[in-house]
């Protein structure tokens, strides 16, 4: 393993997008940022941009006018990159599945790596998807080497 | 060329800044912005169509979902507009109940906006003190309710949980010490040399201007208006004498200063309505369907929200409007970015309290 995916690891920086949610796991999510739950202490960076990024968290379910626009950050964040989906709108599209607008959840348009369910999700779930992002992004590192 | 100096600026859908999507074009000429051009739907997903998937009940977490911060002064409205409709008279303690957490939710939305802002002009240590803040908060809705962002509380005819007195005493004792905290930080922001040189004077509007563009909420009581749909005394707000927050200026400052000054009037709400609540039921039991048409307005964090209800008798609701604060506030933002400097965009952008979500709905 080299120097790059182990600091990758110690310190993967993270950007989050919001695609149609209700901004309940919105705030959970930053509530992760500040100091009672503190993801920093793991290293982890909120950026804004997607070309720094190594985990994509997802909020809210996919609507036609916003699946360009995740599927652009997506690409263009650097390899290896691992997709972590927020709340059950996210997984599945939730409570909006039904509606017109709503194309469902964000594995339509992105192969997801970690689900996090929960309406909204609690910061405690969110660390605990992020981490579990982590030991992916290190799969990841492992077969890029190899292959 | 005369042209030679605009140039074209997208901000958002994805900005730092954000936490929602919403799309500027922003036409500048050198550092100055001309003129602000939106793209929204982003958020959009159709709730008010889902009256016809869901029941009338089942509706009431959907209304949550319009958007979390508020979820709970959603439910309020939409349970007050169905109870007029059937004739409902829900019992006092519930009345107060409702007010407590209307208010709980004010002072975490509130206290949200003020880090964002913070955040938005780069003072993150600022940002992060007023978020340590808002998590007692959120221990207090976690602790009465049972979740800590959606707590679906309201059912039609009353609440769906008690708080009892061993709880009234511990939440009383953490408002207290929100309230300590909140004054260091209030100090602070009052005075700052950062904060006054971000905000004093950017972004004006005149009381005129405010009210010819609909504003409601803090923006219309930041310009001198005083408006607060609370003073028509829906719920328990009729026994609770208070005064709505005014100031006069119409800047970013004034704004914020409103905003902090709610914060110790709903601290102050939640102590007169511990004190005033009489003992009894928190809900009664509703049979049948609603008939008719109703308006339900209720003031949220950001301002007057409006629900319109039509029934016709069956279990799905005929239809349903909302109209959401941001919904009006958005206007003032085409007013207040023109003419602006480039780098004060987004704190422009967040004083209006944007809730995107709540918007497209
Ligand atoms: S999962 Fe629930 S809380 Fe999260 S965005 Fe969706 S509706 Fe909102």
């Amino acid at each position: 393993m080299g120097l790059l995916d182990k600091a990758r690891q110690r310190s993967p920086w993270l950007i989050h997008y919001d695609c149609g949610s209700c901004n309940g796991c919105d705030i959970e999510l930053l509530s992760c940022l500040t100091p009672l739950y503190d993801v920093e202490r793991f290293g982890i960076v909120n950026v804004g941009d997607p070309k720094q990024a190594d985990i994509l968290v997802v909020t809210g379910s996919v609507n036609q006018q916003n699946k360009s626009v995740l599927k652009n950050i997506y690409d263009q964040m650097p390899e290896p990159k691992v997709v972590v989906a927020v709340g059950v709108c996210a997984c599945t599209g939730g409570i909006f599945r039904d509606c017109y607008n709503v194309v469902g959840g964000i594995d339509k348009v992105l192969p997801v790596d970690v689900y996090v369910p929960g309406c909204p999700a609690r910061p405690e779930q969110i660390i605990d998807g992020i981490k579990l992002a982590i030991d992916k992004l290190a799969q990841k590192d492992v077969v890029k080497e190899e292959g | 060329m005369p042209d030679s100096n605009i140039s074209f600026i997208p901000f958002g859908p994805q900005h730092p800044v954000l936490p929602e999507p919403i799309h500027l074009r922003l036409v500048v000429e050198n550092e100055k912005v001309v003129e602000a051009l939106p793209t929204v739907g982003y958020v959009h997903r159709g709730l008010e169509k889902m009256v016809e998937a869901k029941d009338v009940n089942q509706m009431i977490y959907v209304v949550e979902r319009i958007c979390g911060i508020c979820s709970c002064m959603h439910a309020m409205a939409y349970c007050q507009g169905i109870e007029e409709l059937m004739n409902v008279e829900i019992p006092e303690r519930a009345k107060y109940l409702r007010v407590i957490w209307a208010e709980l939710h004010r002072m975490h939305s509130h206290l949200l906006w003020l880090g964002l802002l913070a955040d938005s002009f780069g003072y993150e240590s600022l940002f992060m003190q007023t978020w340590r803040i808002r998590e007692r908060v959120m221990d207090i809705l976690d602790k009465t309710a049972g979740n800590r962002v959606i707590i679906s509380v309201n059912v039609i005819g009353g609440v769906r949980r008690d708080i009892d007195t061993e709880m009234q005493k511990w939440v009383l004792q953490s408002l207290d010490a929100i309230e300590k905290d909140l004054r260091e930080i209030y100090n602070v922001m009052k005075d700052d040399y950062t904060v006054k040189q971000r905000t004093v004077g950017v972004g004006v509007l005149s009381a005129d201007d405010a009210r010819e563009l609909g504003l409601v909420g803090p923006m219309l009581r930041a310009s001198g208006v005083a408006s607060d749909h609370r003073m028509t005394g829906y719920a328990a707000y009729k026994d609770l004498d208070f005064e709505p927050v005014v100031e006069t200026a119409g800047d970013s400052y004034a704004r914020m200063i409103v905003r902090m000054k709610e914060l110790f009037q709903s601290i102050d709400l939640i102590r007169k309505a511990f004190a005033r609540m009489p003992e009894g039921d928190i809900a009664v039991k509703v049979r049948g369907n609603p008939t008719g048409e109703v308006i339900s307005r209720v003031e949220q964090s950001r301002g007057e929200v409006l629900y319109y209800i039509k029934a016709d008798g069956t279990k799905n609701l005929s239809r349903l409007r909302v109209r959401t604060p941001t919904f009006a506030n958005i206007a003032a933002l085409f007013k207040i970015l023109p003419g602006c400097s480039l780098s004060d965009v987004p704190v422009l952008v967040l004083t209006i309290d944007p809730c995107i979500s709540c918007t497209e709905r």
